[in-house]
């Protein structure tokens, strides 16, 4: 199962060779493997359906009890199914979308990791093992959303989606983390079978509130679900597998994997009823009055998801087995209609409703799968979406809580579902035909199979509903209940309230497609006088977060290196200081030895070198007199028997001396010095200050006894383990290697940052704007130079 | 800078800097010495050159980018300790074996590779800042 998961991030970092040529079989060789997942996933069905469960894993880290451990039942089961199965579809699909895009293999390279991420966080048992795949769903979605980067909505979008999905997801851990210190165990197989220890638990509602604002970031609700529709940026493709069938449901996975460890109180039925039910509504009005096809189906993506999660709050047997039958019938149906978006975007090279009519007869096969996803989504027999909808009516009515309020909400909000599907699938195909920027025709087989795979999908479901309840729908219903139930599935119950509720919503819905055009306008002019939404309140917020740093980083980072210094300085003296008074260990006297001669030369060519440093004018003969100091204490070390930091140190001085040169050759200083009397007494009182408490905190350290320990083990087990006599260095590459191996990194790391910053251009200053903040020493020198 | 007692010093210094340098890297392990010693030697060999003929006759002479010897370095260190993990011992453990040359038996360990590392990382760190001094101004 680890293969499994690994395997689709293996094939993604050579896809786009694999598929970066404009040959056509690139696409349908990568969709090879979530084909073979598929069908890989597919053995397990029938055991899980006897209720077995699969796990597997292996210690990750150890030290921590973290392991990277997968787990398969009923719920991850059908999950996997979803995204191995679509993800085949999708990948062909991508391959014929994107077509000569001479970036394909990037993206290819790009769905493919977002598989492999998605199946690791369905399948994974171990919490720590679930959030990484999650964050790793919300860096594809990232990087798939930006795709097109050159475009600013793109980005932007790109950039909304990880902020809102990120911060979620921090959320998540914290929760995740507060569960795992609750129970002890990290493993949610583990957790679900103690639930009383966090429904009852004092920090059950911390824990649910952090769990709620993972699960609900993702799954785009209200009032986070503005980032989906914006989504819409990304490539068709994207928006029909991320934002549509997969990983907008982790959220609700979510919720679905932790019901039976903390669901069943009634603060989780009232915030997943209310705010499911508040996007389900909000998701079906707005959608309908959009113009894109892509956005009408994206907000009802986030209807769809809002009805997903008021269902699995509302909780009870049914309304799980509705939620289970709605989610695969989603994924189905709109999965398919997004691709039928593309397809028609494809072909016409436009998404507007208002342009698109009368397309049956130049691409019928396209729009059949349309038409019978519009079955599905608007709930009509025989397809999967009419059995939802069935047992959804029937959960209501045995709801608890307000019955008729929670069977108005899904009334009214199926009878938008059904306009805007019919807007979104069945209105580009009927009707007069209209003039569209492309003459259009029926796409390759790369463009239909897809939808008309997830279309018979959706009826086949339907018909066959006695199979599909035994494997697939039973089997992920008990795995959300924690407990194995009765599923039994017909699309004739007989003439009963949920069928007449049904006759209602769809004669409302047709009721609503008729009068489309004046539902829309009275919608958009609701719209108008309630402009403010979340996604202008991101942007304020954004705007709000740069003026914020506009108004502080000036102030802290205002490009004078004395002012960083004497901070710094003053800041250590204060710590120093306080130390003294309050943590005990002031400096005692010091023996006073009579000195030999080299221990009077040395620290009178310091304070020679000092007084040059402080008086000379000229900052070349400082900085050498700097050098000097620097020296003098490498003679230091190598009087008192340390060679090694002493050879360093000579070293170090001198390159530094080297260096600080041509800096200062560089730098265009004028030779005076600018600050005042004062300035110079403080900076000079802040200095002094510096070193007395130095000398008095080294004084006072060496007043104490060192702790021997790791000296004497490393001059015992030099040379007998580590075969050196140099004690230093085998510390340095052996005994504590790891260190140095960092070491050296920051090293690298530095030299690279020093790079950047000497060879930055700064920015031509604009005449309209406030003095901005200075960008170091070496920025504005190179300003300095062009003017 | 314009000296020609300094330009003639350097041609010779140069040579014995990196010379010295290489000594003192392979000398580090019982010696005073080291990788890191190592690589500040070196570097301030170049300096001396570069002061006096000028960065870019260092550039010229040297055909690789510092920053990829450093990345070579960084390698070396990382590299230097997987022979450990394929041999089941913690990451980064000193192998050591002995080689007869004749003369005398030569010590060889991975944990040399990784001195290696660190000589051409701080060299081609160190290096890299200095002649993009020297290039802008």
């Amino acid at each position: 199962m680890l293969t499994a998961v690994l395997s689709g991030f293996l094939l993604a970092a050579v896809a786009p060779w694999i598929a970066g040529s404009d040959r056509r079989i690139g696409g349908w060789l990568l969709a090879l493997l979530p084909l073979g997942l598929t069908l890989y996933f597919a053995q397990f069905i029938e055991r899980v359906a006897f209720g077995e469960t699969v796990s597997t894993g292996f210690d990750w880290l150890p030290a921590l009890g973290v392991r990277l451990s997968f787990y398969l039942d009923g719920l991850s089961l059908t999950f996997a199914l979803l995204i191995c199965g679509i993800g085949t579809l999708i990948i062909i699909y991508a391959g014929g979308y994107m077509a000569g895009h001479p970036q394909r293999g990037r993206f290819l390279s790009f769905l493919l990791m977002f598989m492999a991420s998605m199946l690791g966080l369905v399948l994974a048992d171990d919490v720590l093992t679930l959030f990484v795949f999650w964050e790793l769903t919300s860096v594809t979605s990232f990087l798939l959303i930006g795709f097109d980067h050159t475009k600013l909505l793109s980005r932007r979008a790109a950039v909304q989606a990880l902020v809102v999905t990120g911060g979620g997801g921090l959320a998540l851990l914290a929760g995740l983390l507060l569960m795992a210190g609750v129970s002890g165990v990290h493993s949610v197989s583990e957790m679900a079978r103690q639930p009383e220890l966090f429904t009852g638990h004092a920090l059950y509602v911390p824990m649910l509130l952090l769990l709620l604002g993972g699960a609900f970031t993702k799954s785009a609700q209200f009032p986070f679900h503005f980032w989906l529709p914006n989504a819409m940026e990304a490539p068709t493709p994207v928006s029909a597998y991320l934002h549509s069938a997969t990983m907008v449901k982790a959220g609700v996975y979510l919720l679905a994997r932790f019901n039976p460890i903390m669901g069943d109180t009634e603060l989780w039925a009232l915030l997943l009823g209310l705010f499911g039910g508040v996007t389900f509504l909000l998701g079906v009005i707005l959608a309908v009055k959009q113009d894109d096809l892509k956005q009408i189906l994206a907000f009802t993506t986030v209807a769809s998801l809002g009805l997903l999660v008021m269902l699995i709050g509302l909780g009870g047997e049914k309304m799980i087995l509705a939620a289970v039958l709605y989610l695969v019938a989603h994924a189905f149906f709109k999965g398919g209609l997004f691709m039928v978006a593309g397809c028609i975007d494809h072909e016409t090279g436009t998404r507007d409703v208002n342009r698109l009519g009368g397309l049956f007869k130049l691409m019928p096969i396209t729009g059949l799968a349309a038409i019978a996803a519009v079955v599905s989504m608007g709930g009509l027999p025989p397809a999967l979406g009419f059995l939802a909808k069935e047992v959804i009516y029937e959960a209501g009515q045995r709801a608890h809580g307000p019955v008729v309020l929670i069977l108005a909400v899904l009334v009214a909000g199926n009878a938008f579902m059904f306009m805007a599907g019919a807007l979104a699938g069945l209105r580009p195909f009927i009707g007069a035909r209209t003039e569209t920027p492309k003459h259009a025709h029926e796409g390759p087989v790369e463009l239909w199979l897809g939808p008309v795979v997830l279309a018979v999908l959706g009826i086949a479901f339907g018909v066959f509903n006695g199979m599909a309840g035994n494997f697939i729908i039973g089997p992920m219903t008990n795995a959300i209940l924690g407990e194995p139930v009765s599923t039994y599935l017909a699309l004739w119950h007989g003439f009963n309230l949920a069928l007449g509720l049904s006759v209602v919503t769809v004669a409302g819905g047709v009721l609503l497609y008729v009068y489309a055009d004046r539902v829309r306008g009275a919608i958009r002019a609701a719209n108008r006088v309630l402009s403010w939404g979340p996604d202008r309140g991101y942007d304020q917020a954004v705007a709000a977060i740069e003026r914020l740093a506009l108004a502080i980083v000036p102030r802290i980072q205002n490009g004078e290196m004395h002012r960083y210094t004497a901070v710094v300085c003053a800041v250590v003296v204060a710590g120093l200081v306080w130390g003294f008074l309050y943590g005990g260990g002031q400096p005692a006297g010091v023996p006073f030895e009579p000195l030999k001669l080299i221990e009077w030369v040395i620290p009178a060519l310091t304070l020679v070198a000092v007084l040059i440093v402080v008086i000379v004018r000229s900052r070349l003969a400082a900085i050498t007199a700097l050098g000097v100091i620097g020296t003098m204490v490498a003679l230091i070390f190598m009087l008192f028997g340390a060679p090694d930091l002493a050879f360093t140190q000579f070293m170090v001085e001198t390159l530094s001396v080297i260096i600080i040169a041509y800096i200062l050759a560089r730098l265009p200083l004028s030779a005076a010095d600018g600050r005042s009397v004062f300035q110079r007494l403080r900076d000079g009182a802040i200095a002094l200050a510096g070193g007395v408490t130095f000398t008095a905190l080294l004084i006072a350290v060496s007043a104490g006894s060192l702790d021997l320990t790791l000296s004497e083990y490393f001059i015992a087990n030099s040379y007998p383990e580590a075969h050196g006599r140099n004690i230093v260095n085998v510390i340095l590459v052996d005994f504590r290697g790891v260190d140095t191996l960092g070491e050296i990194a920051v090293v690298l790391l530095a030299g690279v940052g020093a790079l950047a910053l000497i060879r930055l251009k700064a920015p031509k200053p604009e005449p309209a704007s406030a003095p901005g903040p200075g960008l170091g020493p070496a920025a504005s020198a190179r300003s300095g130079e062009a003017q | 800078m314009n000296s020609l007692i300094l330009r003639t010093a350097a041609r010779l210094l140069i040579s014995l800097t990196l010379l010295f340098s290489i000594y003192v890297l392979l000398r580090g392990h019982n010696e005073p010495g080291g990788g890191f010693i190592g690589g500040l030697i070196a570097v301030s060999g170049f300096a001396i050159y570069a002061i006096a003929f000028g960065i870019e006759e260092v550039n010229r002479h040297l055909r690789i980018s510092p920053m990829v010897v450093a990345g070579i370095g960084l390698c070396f260190g990382v590299f230097s300790g997987v022979p450990s993990l394929i041999a089941g011992l913690p990451f980064m453990t000193g192998i050591w074996f002995e080689v007869d040359i004749g003369l005398a038996k030569l010590k060889l360990s991975n944990v040399i590779l990784f001195d290696i590392g660190v000589f051409l990382v701080v060299l081609g760190s160190l290096r890299a800042i200095l002649l993009a001094l020297e290039e802008e101004g």
